[in-house]
């Protein structure tokens, strides 16, 4: 099932602890998170990556969506 | 890997920066010192009289528009706000009140650690226990709540405040302090402070080097990725210190520092919790107010007013040692945060 976690506005470290936990509760599939700014794209991605996810990031509009995958 | 490679080198260029602004005339082992020249400038601006600290100092121009044409180049700029400034702000006159009590930012704290000043690894597990209340503030579902895009205004803001800065500080009018003495009148050319500040926003633009990130990011994702850049600044400090006979071990006699060691520890934990409750450190601040984050520059002007408020009332601290006021601001400091990070966890300010 997948699930969106809806980080625009917020600063880091909060989009990595969102999609983190949101990551945590499932064992694979997609987890889409949207966030607002280049930090939080880079960071929520490098957490992903290290926790053994693959992720694309797609600009939309001034947001970015982050497909990760498992 | 890239990325790694990356943020030690810029670390090392802020190490480096350091010493050589110490041997072309800036205050020793304050190469870089965001809450001290926060603190000069708004002691040139007039906002305190202490007559020692008064400087507009070009590097806090130059980290906010090196910060600035980076983003707009690398197309980051956002002029975004709106979350939660009046909390902001206390938490940078908090993050300055914490500064001014150990005398340094916590970027000087690893300069000075750098020079051989032991009262800052007084003050290194104290910044350390600081982001680590922060961390379970953060845990517990602290935010300052999301931001919004402002008008490009908004964004501009920041820079504006910086040319405006450097403007005065060329021009030099008569109503702009600037020290005759102490370490307010000392300071490396314009062309030098100016292009460090310049070269250090560009680099911590895109590697978003941050001290307290370091150690947050440690404690809470044991992720090391920005402590390799808080540890090139040491290492190459500590080198060109050691090279350049800067280095002299010990915690009497240092340059302005003092040796109450409960003072040093607690004043930076005060800096530690402010810092992760506002989302970076005071150099950081600086890199995302050039980014046209006005939550960023608010936290700034509190820093200013933080710094007026410790030395208007003598509230700060000085090679003699810190005032039983100046003890007091600590402990009240830290209510003040425990309230905020209380007020907007999950726990208590039902946020989801």
């Amino acid at each position: 099932m997948p699930e969106t976690v809806d980080c625009r506005g917020l600063s880091c470290p909060e989009p990595v602890l969102q999609a983190r936990q949101a990551l945590e509760q499932v064992s694979g599939g997609t987890v889409t998170v949207i966030v607002s700014n280049a930090v939080a794209r880079d960071n929520v991605s490098r957490a992903a990556r290290s926790m053994g996810w693959q992720v694309a990031v797609e600009e939309e509009g001034d947001d970015y969506k982050l497909s990760i995958n498992k | 890997m890239r990325d790694r490679l990356f943020i030690i080198i810029a670390g090392a260029v802020v190490g480096l920066l350091a010493v050589v602004l110490v041997l072309q005339g800036n205050p020793v082992n304050m190469g870089f010192c965001i809450a001290c020249f926060i603190r000069d400038i708004a002691g040139g601006l007039g906002l305190h009289r202490a007559g020692v600290v008064q400087y507009i100092r070009p590097e806090i121009i130059g980290l906010i528009i090196g910060a600035f044409v980076t983003a707009f180049y690398v197309k980051e700029f956002k002029s975004t706000g709106g979350s939660s400034p009046v909390l902001r702000f206390a938490l940078g006159m908090l993050m300055m009140a914490g500064a001014l009590i150990f005398l340094g930012c916590p970027l000087r704290m690893v300069l000075r650690l750098a020079g051989g000043d032991w009262n800052a690894l007084v003050a290194l597990p104290g910044y350390v226990l600081g982001v680590w209340f922060g961390t379970l503030f953060l845990k517990k579902g602290f935010t300052l709540g999301r931001s919004q895009e402002l008008t490009p205004v908004s964004g501009y803001a920041g820079p504006f405040v910086a040319v405006v800065l450097l403007i005065l500080l060329v021009a030099a009018p008569a109503f702009i302090f600037f020290s005759e003495e102490g370490p307010g009148s000392m300071g490396a050319p314009l062309i030098l402070t100016l292009g460090a500040g310049l070269l250090v926003g560009i680099l911590a633009q895109r590697t978003r080097l941050c001290t307290m990130g370091a150690i947050r990011d440690i404690i809470l994702f044991k992720d090391f990725h920005l402590f390799y850049g808080f540890a090139a600044i040491f290492i190459v400090a500590l080198i060109g210190n050691l090279l350049t006979g800067y280095f002299n071990p010990g915690f009497e006699g240092q340059p302005v520092a003092h040796i109450s060691s409960l003072w040093n520890f607690s004043g930076m934990t005060v800096v530690g919790l402010a810092a992760v409750l506002a989302g970076g450190c005071p150099m950081r601040q600086l890199i995302l107010t050039g980014e046209g984050q006005s939550d960023a520059l608010i936290t700034v002007f509190g820093m200013m007013a933080g710094a007026a408020f410790m030395h208007n009332f003598g509230l700060a601290g000085s090679p003699a040692g810190v005032s039983p006021a100046g003890q007091w601001i600590v402990l009240i400091s830290l209510v003040i945060l425990a309230v905020i990070g209380f007020g907007n966890s999950k726990v208590l300010s039902g946020n989801k």
